[in-house]
């Protein structure tokens, strides 16, 4: 399961560095009333620094119970779960906030940014989490807002910023804390395809800068900017591998 | 420590800026805490302000008189047992003032009798009537607390001889004479000339019952000259120590036994009343009122805080998605909590500030429309009005906030 180190045509590949996330037969169950659904049926992968790895699959595949676990949103029924070594699947809460803080980077399709926050503030609030003091809160969230090129938008409200800039003061927010992985899920989903085409290109560039990206995605053109993509189908992993 | 601290200053950056960015929903909010602030402290000043006027009325009464009386205050309900008792004579004050004379050490000062009756003041064509004219000796100074606005009070010589003088209270004095002097003129009391000699300040009414400025002092010989005294009379006896009621009470119990020849076992055929006592029977009725006030008052209050808490649901319901957000960010169970509790004290405080704003601006302008009623302002009063607001918050946000610190992030983040 390890992709391969044959880089794509003209892109570069950077080498895998040390293990982050390590799954192995992981199953989901959720109760709906009566019935009992198999959202995951033992699904094992594991994920390296360095990695930019796409999730693909229709939905009902598990997809999104998938995601949901390796952002540490939820955890495992039965299976193990490590990251960075340490089981995640025996966490409560307030534990797997902490490395939600520390160690992830969301993306979502719909930003989730707080509409009557500043751009600047949005950014901040994964630091006030963590604890930081005001200042080097302040300087660190505009060091990553300058990165994804809104150094002049820091005090836009999420209302006063195009649809593409929004995405990218997420993808600033996700950075803000130096997370071992930034977990996308649909980026370009609510985007038009001239803006998800530059999101792309900001991922390809932090990717380069030495970020592990993990993208979910239902949409092959996305998955392609990937180096190696897992497809699931029915709760299972049905194929994993590189992109050429 | 140092973390919470933190986390509760960024709550309370994160609760005002709620507060900002929802204004009108946070102003019907606060309206309910400040309506019920207001009818709380109102209500506190209210007590305040009865306690102070009880505490007033008695102390016209003075805290070092003894009243020796026929009947106790309050009223009894064994009538009879007390109807034929012998009345009170003015000369048994005489008679007193001896036996302190003879006791070394005594608690008591002096005994002044005094008689009373109702009449009709009348200086030309000006008449005040029902006022509480009273009979008795120079040493009544030693008893009254109260200034002369102008004049003074009879002295011995004058009493003794009966000498048609008198002292009127501030009311009778300005119905009769308005904005003149009453100085040396002549007043009919009952029909009898006197000339009056003073004019007591203003004193103010016992209880709202009672006025002590519409009453007229004579000499006890004048009095007797003309007006009956065979009603009885009542002994008001200065005591020297009023830390010492009980022994002086005892004192004057055994020094009235024996003016009265009383034999040992008999019981006393007089009272001895005392300010003290009256206390303890006003004590409870005031607990009552107040009681019953901040119980009603306290219900529109309530009512204020089942507001926030309906408010601060609705809230937590409307940014659910951004708690599911703040949670993969990295909030933790107590960071929620803490943000939304905060949010509904806030609220809380600030319609508890608002609300002693008006509180204050409402006693104030009731002290200047209408001086009789008695409110009062206090410190002690902001204390208890912004921990009963915290209180509040906190009573009727928990529930809230609880149920969004306990939000599974996945459901809240799927949430639209």
């Amino acid at each position: 399961m390890i992709p391969s180190p044959v880089p794509a045509a003209s892109r570069l590949t950077r080498p895998a560095g040390p293990l982050v996330i390590d799954i192995a037969g992981v199953t989901k169950l959720y109760e709906m009333g009566e019935e009992t659904i198999h959202a995951l049926r033992g699904v094992s992968v594991q994920i390296h620094r360095n990695e930019y790895l796409a999730i693909m699959g229709p939905s009902g595949s598990g997809k999104s119970t998938l995601m949901n676990m390796l952002g540490c949103l939820d955890t495992p029924t039965a299976g193990r779960y490590e990251f960075n070594g340490k089981n995640v699947a025996s966490m409560i809460d307030d534990e797997l906030a902490d490395i939600r803080n520390r160690e992830i980077g969301f993306v979502f399709q719909t930003f989730n940014l707080l509409p009557r926050s500043t751009a600047l503030a949005n950014v901040e609030l994964p630091l006030i989490y963590a604890g930081y003091a005001p200042a080097e809160r302040r300087a660190r969230a505009i060091r990553a807002l300058e990165n994804v090129g809104l150094g002049s938008r820091l005090h836009h409200k999420p209302n006063e910023l195009s649809g593409g800039q929004r995405q990218r003061v997420a993808i600033a927010r996700a950075l803000v804390n130096s997370p071992s992985i930034i977990l996308a899920d649909e980026p370009t989903g609510n985007l038009d395809s001239k803006t998800g085409v530059e999101i792309m290109a900001l991922f390809e560039q932090l990717y380069e800068q030495g970020n592990t990206l993990i993208v979910v995605t239902h949409e092959e053109d996305i998955a392609r900017h990937a180096r190696r993509i897992v497809r699931l189908r029915d709760g299972l992993i049905e194929s994993d591998g590189s992109v050429y | 420590m140092k973390r919470l601290l933190y986390e509760l200053t960024e709550s309370f950056r994160i609760a005002f800026a709620q507060i900002r960015a929802n204004k009108l929903r946070s102003v019907l909010t606060a309206l309910g805490v400040i309506i019920g602030i207001v009818a709380v402290t109102l209500m506190g000043t209210a007590i305040r302000g009865i306690d102070t006027g009880f505490t007033k009325s008695l102390a016209m009464l003075g805290d070092d008189v003894l009243y020796v009386q026929k009947w106790p205050w309050g009223g009894v309900e064994d009538w009879w047992n007390y109807a034929n008792r012998p009345p009170i004579r003015p000369e048994d004050a005489d008679k007193i003032n001896r036996i302190i004379e003879q006791t070394p050490n005594s608690l008591l000062e002096v005994a002044v009798p005094v008689s009373a009756r109702g009449n009709s003041v009348k200086a030309g064509e000006n008449k005040v009537s029902g006022v509480f004219t009273i009979g008795t000796t120079a040493d009544y100074g030693r008893l009254i607390s109260a200034d002369f606005s102008e004049g003074r009070l009879f002295n011995d010589t004058e009493a003794a001889g009966g000498r048609p003088v008198c002292v009127l209270g501030f009311d009778v004095a300005e119905a009769l004479f308005q904005n003149r002097s009453s100085i040396d003129q002549t007043v009919m009391i009952g029909g009898h000339p006197f000339t009056v000699i003073g004019v007591v300040a203003k004193q103010g009414s016992f209880l709202g019952l009672f006025s002590f400025d519409n009453q007229a002092i004579l000499p006890l010989e004048a009095f007797r000259k003309y007006f009956s005294v065979r009603r009885g009379a009542e002994i008001r006896v200065k005591i020297t120590d009023k830390t010492r009621v009980a022994d002086a009470r005892e004192e004057l119990t055994g020094a009235m036994r024996r003016v009265r020849a009383q034999l040992p076992g008999e019981r006393d055929n007089f009272n001895i009343n005392e300010q003290g006592a009256f206390k303890a029977q006003l004590d409870p009725i005031k607990q009552g009122i107040a009681l019953a006030g901040l119980f009603i008052t306290g219900l529109s209050l309530f009512v204020g805080a089942i507001g926030i808490m309906n408010i601060t649901f609705v809230s937590v319901k409307e940014r659910t998605k951004e708690i599911g957000t703040r949670k993969a960010l990295g909030a933790r169970r107590r960071t929620i909590l803490l943000q939304f509790l905060i949010e509904a004290v806030s609220i809380c405080l600030i319609g508890g500030f608002v609300g002693l704003g008006l509180t204050y601006g409402l006693v104030l302008a009731v002290g200047a429309a209408f001086p009789a009623i008695p409110v009062e302002f206090s410190v002690s009063l902001v204390f208890i009005s912004m921990a009963v607001s915290i209180f509040t918050g906190i009573i009727s946000g928990f529930a809230p906030a609880w149920g969004a610190s306990r939000l599974d992030p996945v459901v809240a983040l799927r949430y639209e």
